[in-house]
């Protein structure tokens, strides 16, 4: 059995959680990014980001979550040297109030069902910088409190997962959801962290902590059932205990400290009062609610008439989707624009490398593409021209339409033309159109010399037919 | 003329800006008082004679200038010494934070600067605030100016013990269980503890955030009146905080039904006792009704208190871990969890056996058992008084139930000195306001008379206090130094 804690950030807030620093503190010199509240200065109260509210309500929306008619917030009291208050400020699900959401059901694609047993508001602390080891064997360390306030969301999850497999195709539903609401880059180094329980056999529980990506999640889950299973074999036992993953060793190793034994006295935060949400609250948001993976899915498939299989790839990459939609605005063709994305578009950018924001600072445009996909469907250009225009566009940013006058790329259509270049053809390969007359992959392999003759630009529906002309009537 | 010092907040501000006198001769006047009795009193953990001296220059330039000087021009305001100053250091009178210059002014800070007022220095309280003497500052006891053997009462000790003396003209306190009123008591003073919300708790050093307040320290109503009204309002930096109407002065007391709380009477010294009803008596004559009640929950008020107070303050003092700021200690030679006991051992005996309590418990499985029931409790006398104050405006008792007493006579008992709370707590676990009023004395000893009202009535304790103040000629001046 497994289950996760995901903790998010909510990026998109220019805030903190109760402070005015920057929510955005990565690229920031340390300690640059900090105030008297974030700093737990004394004397310093938090003042409630009233749009973290929001954000986390959409959250527990999108994930099947009930959202509570008021909310509030607890301390939970631990000491660490990244915690400015040496508490935290979140939520707790006890004695009649709940968090932010409660009670949700996440489907995955094949239908399967995850329970999340709650999402919660809180803050993150700051971060410790030391080179190797933990604190209790270094000499020092250094404290960067940029990142202390920012606004977290926590996910939880009941040990619903039977596999890794199960933990990979939710998180990367969860990812999409989270972009698509707009509340988390979940590109962004650092932003989002999960804990694993892990239990196998029926033996006691080993929590995971420290797995800094969604990635290396599958990687953890893997090395610690296979950890455990072969104790399991060996008749040893599964201790409870907590683990820490360590990404450049690919192993999960045990806490030093016995962090399964705090006891964080855990109460309501005085310096919040409850905040009743309001009978608007939800239903408002739910009207300014984003449109959800699922939702986009349905969309694509009943407006744009895609296939399903289509569908799948542009919503499984959120900007690849917008861009789809953007070009759509500009021509209205979605099938071949559809087409042409996932295909010669995307496996371009793939070479290119992935990089967080990939479509940012691409000079292709969605103008591009409709202006693209015009000329295949207007007949001006072949398939395989249009990929090579593509490849050019990538490099120039010019319109397909300059490319193509610059490099004569017009499909050739003429008969002349095409006769010329069949003849040429028929007079090098004498053994292939012998063949050709008896088997028809010699034809084909003979049109893919007329296409490579004419540079590609080859109408291949006319070149065929004159192909099959010459072939069985030599004479004419 | 009487001396400078010895003039009251509204004669101050009347004086400058009728150009009597200049602010700087008035702060010459404060700064020679202070000179001559602060070795006897010990009410200043921190003089800024400098910056006030700087201030009203200031104003006096302002005034020459014709310019807005602020309703309080020239009044000198000592700062209990858990009030964040930006730039003057911050101690609690503990020596956990014996280096620490805040960056910021609280909200009263902000207020009373920008209406003129001038930031004295800082005055001794019980560490970070817990205890009713100052026997508790890790720094040295404040003593009560009408009697030098006694205490002035705390934990706001040297915000009475200062403006009892003319060390300053007013102060600021702060009161989580009656740590404004007691002080004001014990030193023959006014002193009010606004309802919860009404004042900006933000850049007040927690103790325990659900129950306290800053608030007032005065010699006469008048001047109470001009202080509160300039620290109340709500604030965007305090999300507990509430816009409130001012408070006016009223010069006839309309007629109010009262009720004296039993109990609180029974528990009483004999000479309290006498004061107390014969200061209701007052209110007799002008036809107020005056009952005697019994408030049920009452006996749940001390330890609900306690609880409530040492679970918020064991998570608030958690953050003292002398990282960001604090007091000199090397870190070398310690790992991580050495160096934050050895700098947590700095705390005194009494902060560090609420530290105990308040984390003992808020732990798993006493959690339900004591704070849990404390909070219950709490609700519990909340009602009890909210229903209260449908039949009865006021409800008065004595604000101590016995007279200052002498140092360490309480000190080695914690019971013993927890229990001279048992009147003031209410107020703090309800969230109402309380002010106490001088209304006699018994061998020189102060008594003070508490009021409390319904939430945000204040214009009512202030009426009944003006009042009471005219009606019972009262002498104003120690002539103890």
């Amino acid at each position: 059995m497994i289950g996760l804690e995901i903790h998010a950030q909510i990026t998109a807030l220019n805030s903190k959680l109760f402070c005015s620093c920057r929510g955005n503190y990565r690229d920031l010199g340390p300690n640059t990014n900090i105030c008297e509240i974030c700093c737990g200065l004394p004397g310093t109260l938090p003042v409630i980001n009233q749009k973290a509210i929001e954000y986390s309500t959409m959250t527990s929306l999108a994930l099947g979550c009930k959202v509570p008619d008021k909310i509030m917030f607890y301390r939970k009291n631990y000491f660490y040297p990244d915690l400015p208050k040496n508490f935290q400020i979140t939520q707790y699900n006890v004695y009649g109030f709940s968090s932010i959401g409660v009670d949700g059901i996440y489907e995955l694609d094949d239908a399967k069902q995850i329970r999340i047993s709650r999402i919660q508001l809180e803050e993150d602390p700051g971060r410790i910088a030391y080179s190797e080891g933990d604190m209790n064997v270094r000499n020092s360390a250094l404290i960067d409190y940029n990142r202390a306030g920012v606004a977290l969301i926590e996910i939880v999850t009941e040990p619903d997962f039977t596999g890794p497999k199960e933990v990979r195709q939710f998180l990367n539903k969860l990812s999409l959801t989270l972009e698509h609401i707009g509340v988390c880059d979940t590109l962004l180094e650092g932003s989002v962290r999960c804990d694993v329980n892990v239990s196998v056999e029926g033996g006691n529980k080993v929590e995971i902590k420290n797995i800094n990506s969604f990635r290396e999640v599958e990687k953890a889950i893997n090395y610690e059932i296979t950890r455990q299973s072969s104790l399991y074999s060996r008749n040893l036992k599964i201790e409870h205990e907590t683990r820490h993953w360590d990404d450049r060793k690919k192993i999960t190793f045990k806490s030093r400290s016995k962090e399964e034994e705090h006891d964080y006295r855990y109460f309501p935060e005085p310096d919040i009062p409850v905040i009743a949400l309001g009978i608007d609250f939800v239903p408002n948001l739910k009207k300014r609610m984003p449109e959800l993976p699922n939702q986009r899915f349905e969309r694509f498939v009943s407006k744009y008439k895609l296939s399903e299989h289509t569908s799948n790839i542009l919503i499984n990459d959120k900007k690849l989707a917008d861009f789809f939609e953007s070009t759509l605005k500009v021509h209205f063709s979605p099938t071949e624009i559809a087409n042409f994305l996932i295909t010669d578009f995307k496996s371009l950018i793939e070479d290119d490398g992935e990089s967080t924001d990939y479509l940012k600072n691409l000079k292709v445009k969605p103008e591009h593409i409709a202006e693209l996909v015009k000329l295949i469907e207007g007949n001006k250009i072949s398939r395989i021209t249009a990929k090579d225009i593509l490849v050019k566009i990538f490099e120039s940013g010019m319109l397909p339409s300059e490319v193509m006058n610059n490099t004569n790329s017009y499909k050739i259509a003429d008969e002349k033309t095409l006769m010329d270049a069949v003849q040429s053809v028929f007079d090098k390969e004498k053994s292939a159109v012998e063949d050709a007359k008896t088997n028809s992959e010699a034809i084909n392999f003979l049109l893919g010399k007329v296409m490579k003759f004419t540079n590609g630009r080859a109408d291949p529906k006319i070149a065929m037919r004159i192909i099959n002309n010459r072939l069985h009537n030599p004479d004419k | 003329m009487s001396n400078l010092h010895d003039l009251l907040a509204y004669e101050v501000v009347e004086g400058i800006n009728g150009g009597l006198f200049t602010a700087e001769a008035y702060i010459s006047s404060i700064l020679k008082r202070i000179e001559d009795v602060e070795s006897k009193l010990h009410s200043f953990i921190t003089l800024d004679s400098e910056g006030a001296l700087s201030a009203a220059k200031t104003i006096d330039r302002k005034i020459r200038e014709k310019e807005d000087t602020g309703e309080l021009a020239g009044v000198t305001v000592g700062i209990k010494d858990n009030i964040s100053t930006k730039d003057i250091r911050t101690t609690c009178a503990s020596k956990i934070l014996e280096d620490y210059v805040p960056s910021y002014d609280a909200t009263v800070i902000r207020h009373l600067k920008e209406n003129g007022a001038i930031i004295l220095g800082k005055l001794n309280l019980d560490e970070f605030g817990m205890g009713s003497t100052t026997e508790y500052s890790r720094y040295q006891p404040t003593r009560n100016p009408w009697n030098l053997d006694y205490v002035p009462g705390g934990s706001s000790g040297g915000s009475g013990a200062a403006v009892a003396a003319r060390e300053c003209t007013v102060s600021l306190g702060s009161d989580t269980g009656g740590s404004i009123r007691c002080p004001a008591s014990f030193c023959s003073l006014v002193g009010l503890k606004p309802t919860y919300g009404r004042v900006s708790r933000y850049g007040l050093i927690s103790y325990a955030n659900s129950l306290e307040q800053i608030g007032p320290i005065c010699r006469s109503v008048r001047d109470l009146i001009m202080m509160v009204n300039i620290i109340s309002g709500k604030d965007e930096m305090d999300n507990t905080s509430m816009s409130s109407s001012p408070i006016i002065l009223n010069n006839k007391l309309r007629k109010l039904n009262v009720a004296i709380i039993k109990e609180l009477i029974t528990g009483s010294d004999h000479e309290v006792t006498r004061a107390i009803y014969s200061g209701s008596e007052r209110f007799k004559e002008i036809g107020c009704t005056c009952d005697e009640i019994s408030i049920k929950n009452l006996h749940y008020a001390l330890p609900s208190y306690y609880t409530l107070a040492s679970a918020e303050a064991s998570s608030n003092l958690a953050r003292y871990d002398n990282i960001r700021y604090g007091f000199d200690l090397p870190v070398e030679e310690y790992k991580w969890d050495t160096y934050f006991s050895k700098v947590r051992e700095n705390f005194g005996e009494e902060v560090k056996r609420r530290i105990l309590i308040g984390s003992y418990v808020l732990s798993s499985g006493y959690y339900s058992k004591y704070y849990l029931k404390a909070r219950r409790l709490r609700s519990l006398l909340r009602s009890e008084l909210l229903t209260l104050f449908k039949k009865y405006d006021l409800l008065i008792g004595p604000t101590m139930p016995i007279l200052p007493f002498k140092f360490g006579e309480k000190i080695d008992d914690p019971i013993k000195m927890y229990l001279v709370d048992i009147n003031t707590v209410i107020a703090n676990l309800a969230g109402i306001p309380a002010i106490s009023i001088p209304v006699g004395f018994s061998n020189g000893l102060p008594i003070g008379l508490q009021i409390m009202a319904a939430p945000f009535e204040e214009q009512k304790l202030i009426d009944a206090s003006y009042h009471l103040e005219n009606a019972i000629n009262i002498q104003r001046v120690t002539n103890a130094i």
